[in-house]
């Protein structure tokens, strides 16, 4: 995850080039968040009035939709599939495996600002599990060492 | 050249495909030989990912999940020109699990270099397309009608009628929206289309297109689904570039645009109206019906909305004619279904067949029982809406009337196979949180039942009061399934009462 300061890119950019778009918002969010890694609250405003919105209207979609967030995410960004194929699979113990290593919350971000872990309802990698994704890439049939391995991985890099 | 193809498919590569791609074009360099590897789509024979082919005389030869330290063995043997390596499984097309099925939707997944427009036109891609050119609008409804085929969300309302009443509004704009929000958990048909042949989706949301009047489409994808997003993006280029989608789509006068947008993270957006109110730049707030999206769907507009293998299986049905496709299958079951074997199984995968072979057959033939060899306990079929089955009643056939029957659900084809291991309590009480994270809010029995939902379950966990808290739960579960808005809330309890009643020793009883 690349966490940019806001300040330092245009979001008027982005607003002149997808505001026209029928149902615009969800792109736009999208957008913002892919330059950002999050969408801070100072840009709210500048997209409710481009899209012809009220601030309450998209902070309501951010806040809906679990993809989104609001606040910068860690260095990298651990997402843990806790849905049922997975389950059968071991997803519970992995997932408290993850927690313990960390030493945080699913939800949160490790104290060292390195790691974020997410929960994710089926990544589609449902013959394969259990199942996680770290930054951009889905890992199947993932067990303890293979988390342990993953992440000293990132950390190397 | 010899021709080496390694899939680009989302659980291949994340059981290391690219990086054994990279070793293969690697090693060939320090070789000297000349190959090209082709990134194929996956077989969606998903445990023996992943499985690298080569071509022979006989046909294409299947090497089982090889992984970067296999290679430089691999090329030891001969390969890629021969199949002298321990990892060969043989011919492709003589592997049980894949001989045996019934592929229409999957026919060319694996095969064909999926971004390739003229590797799908080789496999008779674009015939439905073009012979829908020479029809009426309601010449191609009819032939959808007659086909039988019915809607593969998990829904299965006959397609052809859906698409008569749109057909039947009359507006100035009118959309096609393909339901690409895949959320239910041991479900891949849809992301192994749009990964191995995502032409064949563009083909039959332009076949509806014409069938219907409507000059745009949207296909919404879910954010999960990164690999299928850019193969889309890419696909839906060159359909432009080919003609095949655009203003004038191969010199007809017919116009169809098409582009794909990403959903968020949320599973109620898989819920039809909750998805248009999601495409329109809204929370996705379940809409209450009537009216049906059909007569004021998208932007207020007509609009047909089915799910991914419905919209491609009109190409199928335009190509071949509606009476082949209608000759498969049993009863009002028309047509095929892939089904998804997923969780604890031994050989998790796709399997298209005709409808009619029983759950038995499914999980013991081809999937081989349980990843972990102990036995089969319980089977939630469906998705997280659809009832956990137990191990006595799997002899019931794939048809959505005989599951409707025991008031169990076929869906969209999701099995997801547990072992003997699993508490099922701790399952039904899954199912309540899973409708209290996703549930859009909307009305008060899915919002406020599904956490109280937790609560007495946790309660029933515990012991505490269990007979009074068994009937407050059954109590809540039909409030629930009558009184919600939408199926979210609606189906919730089918998991949970069929925990209940096919597994009493879970909950103490």
């Amino acid at each position: 995850m690349t966490v940019v300061n806001p300040d330092d890119r245009n979001i008027a950019a982005i607003l002149e080039r997808l505001q026209h778009l029928p149902g615009a918002l969800l792109p736009v969010l999208h957008e913002v968040q892919h330059e950002f890694g999050y969408i801070p609250d100072k840009v709210v405003p500048d997209i409710a009035r481009a899209l012809n919105l009220s601030r309450a209207e998209v902070h309501g979609v951010i806040s809906f939709y679990h993809h989104f967030r609001s606040t910068p995410p860690g260095k990298h960004l651990v997402q843990v599939c806790r849905a049922e194929a997975c389950q059968a699979v071991g997803a519970r113990e992995l997932e408290a495996h993850i927690q313990k290593t960390l030493s945080v919350e699913t939800g949160a971000t490790t104290a060292d600002g390195q790691i974020t872990v997410e929960p994710v309802y089926c990544l589609g990698n449902c013959a394969c599990g259990p199942s996680l994704q770290v930054d951009e890439s889905v890992h199947g049939r993932v067990t303890p060492e293979k988390f342990n391995a993953l992440i000293s991985d990132i950390g190397a890099k | 050249m010899a021709r080496v193809y390694v899939p680009k498919d989302t659980t291949a590569c994340a059981l290391g495909a690219d990086a054994v791609a990279a070793a293969i074009e690697a090693e060939a360099k320090a070789r000297d030989l000349d190959i090209t590897v082709v990134r194929n789509g996956s077989r969606g024979m998903f445990w023996m990912e992943p499985f690298v082919e080569i071509d022979s005389e006989r046909g294409r030869l299947g090497f089982s999940s090889v992984s970067t330290s296999d290679v430089q063995a691999l090329f030891d043997t001969g390969f890629p020109n021969t199949g002298d390596s321990p990892l060969c499984v043989g011919l492709v097309e003589d592997i049980p699990y894949f001989r045996d099925q019934q592929r229409v939707n999957f026919a060319r997944a694996g095969i064909i270099d999926p971004l390739d427009i003229e590797d799908y036109q080789s496999l008779g891609g674009y015939r439905g397309l073009t012979r829908a050119l020479s029809l009426s609008s309601q010449e191609i409804v009819d032939e959808i009608k007659a086909s039988g085929l019915r809607g593969r969300g998990g829904a299965a309302f006959p397609a052809g009628i859906k698409w008569q009443t749109v057909l039947d509004t009359p507006a100035e704009q009118k959309y096609i929206v393909c339901n690409a929000d895949e959320g239910d958990s041991g479900t891949f048909a849809d992301r192994l289309l749009m990964e191995a042949d995502p032409f064949q989706l563009i083909e039959g949301m332009t076949i509806a297109g014409l069938a219907v009047g409507a000059s745009q489409g949207y296909i919404y994808l879910r954010s999960e689904y990164p690999m299928a997003h850019q193969v889309l993006k890419t696909a839906l280029a060159s359909a432009y570039r080919h003609g095949y989608l655009g203003g004038d789509i191969r010199g007809s006068g017919q116009c169809f645009e098409l582009e794909v947008r990403l959903g968020a993270g949320a599973y109620i957006c898989g819920e039809e109206t909750s998805l248009l109110d999601s495409l329109e730049g809204k929370r996705g707030l379940v809409r209450a019906k009537p009216p049906l999206p059909a007569i004021q769907g998208l932007f207020g507009q007509p609009t047909v909305i089915n799910n991914v293998l419905t919209l491609a299986s009109a190409s199928s049905v335009l190509a071949g004619g509606a009476e082949a496709y209608e000759a498969l299958g049993t009863g009002r079951s028309r047509g095929t279904l892939p089904m998804q074997l997923a969780g604890n199984i031994k050989r998790g995968g796709i399997v298209e067949l005709a409808f009619g072979t029983t759950l038995r057959q499914l999980i013991e033939t081809y999937g081989g029982g349980t990843a972990s060899g102990r036995p089969v306990k319980a089977v939630q079929v469906g998705g997280p809406l659809g009832a956990y089955l137990s191990s006595a009643q799997l002899d019931i056939p794939l048809d959505y009337e005989a599951f409707a029957a025991i008031r169990a659900m076929l869906g969209h084809g999701g099995v997801v196979v547990f072992d003997d291991t699993v508490d099922m309590s701790q399952q039904a009480r899954f199912a309540m949180e899973f409708c209290v994270v996703e549930s859009c809010g909307k009305c008060t029995p899915c919002r406020i039942g599904s956490t109280r939902g937790v609560e007495v379950i946790d309660k029933i966990r515990a012991n505490k009061e269990r007979e009074e808290n068994l009937i407050l739960l059954a109590d809540l579960c039909d409030t629930m399934e009558h009184g919600s808005l939408c199926a979210m809330g609606g189906l919730t309890p089918f998991p949970v009462r069929s925990a209940i009643e096919q597994f009493p020793e879970d909950f103490g009883g």
